[in-house]
């Protein structure tokens, strides 16, 4: 008889559980796509019998999957839909270098990491190389290794579409700036010369919604990534477009592992010039309105 | 090489982050608890319903959801442009405000009948019943559970390391992301912790012993 | 209501006084709600299309997945934490110095650390070690998120065992030696049982915690439900915002009601534990800080009982 509490209160949990299975209709917007229709999707020659001196791809070849990192936050970058089929620029990116690694697309572990925990997952293996918006900078490169730069974003701020205040980076005194923890344009533009307000939130996507909130003034961050949140948010957001930082970003891996650093580079410089490169980044960030800049090869080796 | 000497004022700054916070909450805790214990232990009907909604609600959902619905409900609701700091305040106040409220209400449910009824008989209006006789009693049974209590939300606090609060969270993971061993982080984060939580056991026990010589 | 300390049955008079209440109190209330309703409508958090992201098959997925993701953290968990709760337990009360003094300090520890913390640094040491742990894939954000809640959870457990087994009258463990048994026997037959029959309910509610626990899952970005619903939240774009108060509401309700069925099954184990008569309390479910992530949790459960030692 009591039972019938329990079962009632445990049968409401299950219920609202198996909804989701139970009628799981096509119907219904998810409002996910971003707009300016589907973003591209190549795909890439395969290399065969791939023998490189790698531990970390050794590792890889044995399990028989390659494991990325990657944002899922990150529109027209890297960004998970609801069906979680990923899409972006980052990931395009990714898929050549497995390619070149000898690895299908469907040989393709993608992790989400978020920022603030990239530098542990990448220095303690959880992903055997990252692609996600990675700046390169002096002080990473004490606990990852870098390939590329294989594209160059600018610190830049997204306001909501009335601000009238914030015209640049010297404009923003006292005003509340997200981003996030320990990303390089925050450092910036917490200085003096600029003296903003911040708020560090784990995630990009957080930072936008306190913006369109009213909760901050700003976002700061690289132009890619605002890109992609203002063309998701025509009428509402807006960049400011007076980049203020220089951010190259590479392909992130274990330090010590300078085959596979190479080998990425490698990949990266090809792509780069048999223009699978231009035509992704056409068919993703070129759709949220950056122009094209062909990238400067030959990449920098260290 | 070591951690805790070459960091010392980001360990300062989080010891000093983690230790505002729990006392900013602390003290709205205590606030809310004590006029929703009120709630539920009063004649009225709707507001001993709204009472028990706000502690079944509230102690049910994980902290983390609630740290959401402050930074992105509340907002939408009062007061936009709060800083991050009142948000977490609110999310770890209303949360601990249950605990509080709960303890409370049973500390009130420990005074026996008959003395109440005897203060009334005496001619004692309400107020004084609960000034002179009720509370007094209650203070006593409310104390021990309320040091778990505020030890508890020390240790709650360090969600708010991943909504823009500094906090000695977030320097542990700082550091950590910089290569620093784990380990030694550790070590220096839980001493930290500790110092703040014996602190807090250590005062209640004080207040304890005194109370106990008033009875 | 019955009689309370506080307020006599209320009279006429006071009849009338606390209808008006009654009636303020229900509009004060009421009023609340319907002005964050109003505010959150203004601001299109209630438009429909907001709530059609819930058709959507890919939603609903994502919703499931983190569910039973939530539910596969839980139950692994809650089984380890409470095992390792008898053992230290056990421990706690042993004969031998260097084992007690061991337990007492592992759960004094585990009890003082915010459990998010030890989450992260048992992450990061899991990925450190991970290839001579044999652990590959999401399994290191698993076991990170498994191994802390139990540590944690263990501790707290050990403690409302141990008020459990210190509330078992004297006489029975007494009676139980002078009878010829072991030290093993007389635990493991006379006092744990009882101990687990007596805090059942107690235990039940640290369940709760630790059901709701597994949202700290985010700081490893393990993919649990909490993970899935912000990732829902900030991923889809409607009316040029984001529905995070439609996914906030849903995600609330299904955390209140996955806790709320945990604690129905508690206060139904203690009114049926009330109907044996064994001279044992069982522990009230009800308690304000059975539901404790509180340090003293067990101290409480059975404050009449001397914290005493053993032999």
């Amino acid at each position: 008889m009591r039972m019938r509490n329990t079962a009632a209160a445990a049968a409401v949990a299950l219920a609202l559980a198996a909804t989701a299975t139970a009628c799981g209709g096509e119907k219904g917007t998810a409002g996910d796509k971003p707009k300016g229709g589907e973003v591209y999707d190549g795909s890439y020659t395969v290399a065969k019998d791939v023998k490189l001196d790698s531990p970390t791809l050794k590792a890889a070849q044995k399990r028989g999957k390659i494991v990325i990192g990657a944002k899922a936050d990150q529109p027209f970058l890297g960004f998970v839909d609801t069906e979680g089929k990923r899409s972006g620029f980052d990931i395009e990116i990714a898929k050549m270098v497995a390619a070149d690694l000898g690895f299908s697309a469907d040989k393709i572990t993608f992790k989400t990491v978020d920022s603030n925990v990239r530098e542990t997952s990448i220095s303690k293996g959880q992903v055997d190389y990252y692609v996600g918006t990675y700046t390169i900078n002096d002080e990473r490169k004490k606990q990852v290794g870098f390939a590329g730069p294989y594209y160059q974003a600018g610190a830049d701020l997204l306001v909501r579409k009335d601000e009238k205040g914030i015209t640049g980076p010297d404009s923003v005194k006292g005003k509340k700036i997200c981003s996030i923890v320990g990303s390089t344009p925050l450092q910036e533009i917490k200085k003096p010369k600029y003296g903003a307000k911040t708020t560090e939130l784990s995630k990009y996507s957080l930072c936008v919604k306190q913006l369109l909130d009213g909760q901050v003034d700003a976002v700061t961050t690289d132009d890619a990534i605002l890109k992609g949140y203002a063309a998701q948010r025509p009428s509402k957001l807006k960049l400011v477009e007076k980049p203020f930082t220089e951010e190259p970003y590479g392909v992130g891996m274990n330090k010590n592992d300078k085959v596979l650093r190479d080998a990425i580079t490698d990949s990266l410089e090809k792509h780069i010039k048999n223009g699978d490169y231009k035509k992704a980044y056409v068919g993703t960030l070129g759709k949220s309105g950056s122009t094209y800049v062909a990238p400067k090869t030959p990449l920098p080796r260290y | 090489m070591n951690v805790l000497l070459d960091h010392l004022p980001q360990f300062r700054e989080g010891f000093l982050g983690t230790l505002a916070l729990t006392a900013a909450s602390a003290a709205l805790a205590l606030v809310l608890g004590i006029i929703m214990a009120g709630f539920r232990v009063s004649p009225i009907p709707p507001l001993r319903a709204f009472g028990t909604a706000w502690v079944t609600l509230l102690r049910n959902t994980p902290l983390t959801l609630l740290f959401l619905v402050a930074f992105f409900v509340v907002p939408q609701i009062f007061f936009p442009g709060t800083s991050p700091f009142v948000l977490a305040m609110v999310a770890l106040g209303c949360y601990t405000s249950t605990f509080v409220c709960e303890a409370v209400r049973s500390g009130i449910n420990t005074v026996p009948l008959g003395q109440a009824e005897a203060a009334r008989s005496l001619g004692m209006s309400f107020a004084q019943t609960l000034r002179l006789i009720v509370l007094p009693q209650a203070t006593r049974t409310v104390i021990p559970p309320m040091s778990s209590i505020f030890i508890a939300l020390t240790k709650n606090s360090a969600i708010a390391g991943a909504f823009s609060n500094t906090e000695l969270f977030n320097v542990s993971k700082l550091l950590s992301d910089k290569g620093f061993a784990i380990g030694w982080i550790f070590l220096w984060i839980a001493l930290c912790y500790l110092v703040i939580t014996f602190t807090i056991s250590g005062a209640f026990r004080l207040l304890e012993s005194r109370l106990e010589v008033a009875r | 209501m019955s009689a309370s300390v506080l307020y006599d049955a209320p009279g006429p008079k006071a009849r009338i006084r606390n209808r008006v209440y009654s009636v303020l109190g229900t509009l004060a209330v009421l009023g609340l709600i319907v002005f964050a309703v109003l505010r959150l409508n203004a601001k299109g958090q209630f438009a429909p299309e907001m709530w059609e992201i819930f058709n959507n098959a890919g939603v609903r997925t994502s919703i499931r997945d983190g569910v039973l993701t939530t539910l596969q953290v839980f139950a692994v968990a809650s089984v380890l934490s409470l095992v390792l709760g008898v053992l230290l337990a056990v421990a706690r009360l042993s004969d031998h110095k260097p084992v007690r003094w061991l337990a007492t300090g592992f759960i004094e520890l585990f009890r003082a650390i915010p459990l998010l913390i030890t989450i992260y640094v048992l992450w990061v040491l899991l990925l450190t070690y991970r290839t001579d742990l044999g652990l590959t894939g999401d399994s290191t954000g698993f076991w990170a998120l498994v191994v802390g809640l139990t540590v944690y959870n263990g501790s707290v457990q050990a403690e409302v065992l141990r008020a459990g087994i210190n509330s078992v009258p004297r006489g029975q463990r007494e009676a139980a030696y002078a009878l010829g048994m072991s030290k093993t026997q007389v635990m493991t037959t006379v006092l744990i049982p009882q101990a687990v029959r007596a805090m059942l309910p107690t235990i039940i509610s640290q369940l709760v915690v630790t059901l709701k626990d597994t949202s700290l899952g985010y700081v490893i970005t393990y993919q649990e439900l909490l993970f899935q619903l912000q990732q829902l939240a900030g991923n889809i774009v409607v009316n040029d915002d984001n529905p995070y108060v439609p996914v906030i509401i849903v995600g609330g309700t299904i955390y209140i009601a996955m806790c709320l069925a945990l604690s129905a099954l508690a206060t139904w184990i203690e009114r049926r534990g009330r109907r044996a008569k064994t001279g044992i309390p069982v522990a009230d479910a009800a308690q304000p800080l059975t539901a404790g992530d509180a340090l003293e949790t067990a101290d409480l459960s059975a404050p009449e009982q001397p914290a005493g030692k053993t032999g």
